[in-house]
């Protein structure tokens, strides 16, 4: 078997949990991790107790590994907590199944939280960040970031290939109306294209309502071996296949605007996972802004480059659409506490166990999950599906 | 060793700015130019980068208006500028009205601060 072939169908998540999405006022980030921890042990029939393999990564909390098993008093034999910014709960997943394939763990718990929303000193922690992390050839600029490097992103992509503020302003849309579906999702109500179309410029040509929520809240995922998978109370969702790429941290060093490096990690994910686009049944994109879901969907095979602006139109990745994406309601509409990327997992596992109620689609076999990170530099995806696909 | 040539790549080449030199990298082994300022070469791995006088001249890849409130300070921009000599690098274009700066609009290079705010900005040619 080639090294690549390996971890196709060999590790599954057994249970998902969120806590605090929204607003958690006076909860910790350890606190709100700690809490998704439980549910997503919960979930799987299990507690701390059972945790030998613990996973992490925090903005703000330094060893957040160490942290996390302390908060939890879990003694770990396997900890990771690498930070590739929001696509790190994906990216989690390749060192995750190493380890139990491996057997340095036996149940991995994967866990995040934050309190961006309602916690305090936010403002403060932004200028400490900075001057510990000067970046001098961007800073002084003043970016507004990460808004602005997408916005470069957008204008380039509308330039190049004609994309326009209503192909952007579709995927808010879609986004929305999934979320209007899903009764955990923090924003709920009505929107029009033209409610975005209007709402406040932030860093043209992105509104206020192009880019992501600013919430609270924590996820976690529960991973073990797939041969004992069947042993847990849910149906499990074998990972396929996953791979990751970054070419760039700094958007001024981003080789070409409209091209990410998901047009790498999508075609070695689907490698794995032996799958084509075409097979993908629910789709969980990264959508800390609009463009973002052009982009992947564009850069991971869905549509030709250039021509996500159209593709998404008319409602094609909205509820009824031919493609059903972020069926959350993602970034945009249902919670994005600084990083997202757990979110993604936990929806792609309830989608194909079939728990998500008025949002559920229908028979879900396969899901692509795909985490982006930084300002469109982290790309890392991943392939899930049900017993039937291994 | 002379003052240009103390600590690293980027205190380098803030020595020089301050000086009103822009200069940019250019690697011996591969011929590329290189900006932001390298340790090691990005495209072959070549460790002999030598300072070169950057034209000046640009072309604006992307840009976008970054909206402040008028107390603030009010919108300004921020740009990407694609160098004649290949490397692209964040400024900002001045001398208009944030929102006129288009992308492809050619561009020269000023130096605007002096000492350790010296900065490199463009204005359309």
């Amino acid at each position: 078997m080639s090294a690549k072939k390996s971890l196709r169908g060999s590790v599954a998540v057994v249970g998902v949990g969120l806590a605090g999405c929204g607003e958690a006022p006076g909860w910790s980030e350890t606190e709100i991790m700690a809490a998704a921890a439980s549910n997503a042990l919960a979930d799987a029939g299990l507690t701390t107790r059972d945790v030998d393999g613990l996973v992490t990564a925090s903005a703000n909390i330094v060893m957040s590994g160490l942290a996390i098993a302390e908060q939890l008093g879990i003694r770990p034999r396997f900890t990771e907590s690498t930070s590739v910014g929001g696509s790190s709960f994906v990216g989690h997943l390749l060192p995750a199944a190493m380890a139990l394939e491996h057997g340095l763990a036996d149940v991995v718990l994967v866990t995040y939280g934050s309190n961006q929303r309602t916690g305090v000193g936010r403002g403060d922690a932004g200028r400490y960040k900075a001057a510990l992390d000067p970046q001098p050839f961007e800073h002084p600029y003043k970016p507004f970031n990460p808004p602005s490097s997408y916005a470069l992103a957008a204008a380039r992509h509308m330039h190049q290939y004609g994309t326009t503020r209503e192909h952007l302003a579709e995927v808010a849309v879609a986004a929305r109306k999934w979320a209007q579906l899903n009764p955990e999702a923090f924003m709920r109500e009505p929107l029009a294209m033209d409610d975005v179309l209007r709402s406040r410029m932030v860093s043209d040509p992105l509104t206020v309502r192009d880019c992501c929520l600013v919430t609270d809240g924590g996820g976690a995922y529960v991973l073990v071996r797939a041969e004992r998978a069947a042993d847990f109370p849910k149906p499990p969702a074998y990972l396929l296949g996953a791979a990751a790429a970054h070419w760039h941290r700094q958007i001024s060093s981003m080789p070409d605007l409209t091209v990410t490096a998901a047009s790498e990690s999508g075609p070695r994910a689907f490698e794995m996972a032996g799958l084509l686009p075409q097979d993908v049944d629910v789709l969980e994109l990264y959508d800390a802004f609009t463009i973002n879901t052009i982009l992947f969907l564009e850069d991971l095979g869905f549509c030709r480059k250039g021509e996500g602006g159209a593709f998404v139109s008319a409602g094609r990745i909205a509820p009824g659409g031919a493609l059903p994406v972020n069926t959350n309601g993602g970034g945009l509409s249902c919670v994005h506490p600084g990083m997202y990327g757990i979110f993604l997992v936990i929806e792609a596992v309830r989608q194909l166990r079939g728990e998500a109620g008025a949002r559920q689609v229908k028979n879900p076999k396969v899901a692509l999950t795909h985490g982006n990170g930084g300002v469109l530099s982290s790309q890392i995806t991943a392939l899930f599906g049900t017993k039937e696909t291994l | 060793m002379s003052e240009l040539d103390q600590g690293g790549p980027e205190r380098q080449f803030r020595v020089r700015l301050a000086q009103g030199r822009f200069e940019i990298q250019r690697c011996e082994g591969c011929v590329r130019h290189v900006f932001y300022p390298r340790v090691v070469c990005p495209y072959c791995g070549g460790e002999r980068l030598r300072w070169v006088a950057a034209s000046g001249a640009g072309t604006v890849y992307s840009t976008t208006v970054v909206r402040r409130r008028a107390a603030d300070g009010g919108d300004y921009n921020v740009a990407l500028i694609d160098l004649a000599e290949g490397p692209r690098m964040m400024s900002r274009v001045v001398g208009l009205a944030p929102e006129a700066v288009r992308i492809g609009m050619k561009v020269c290079a000023l130096i605007t601060g002096e000492g350790e705010a010296a900065l490199v900005e463009f204005t359309p040619r």
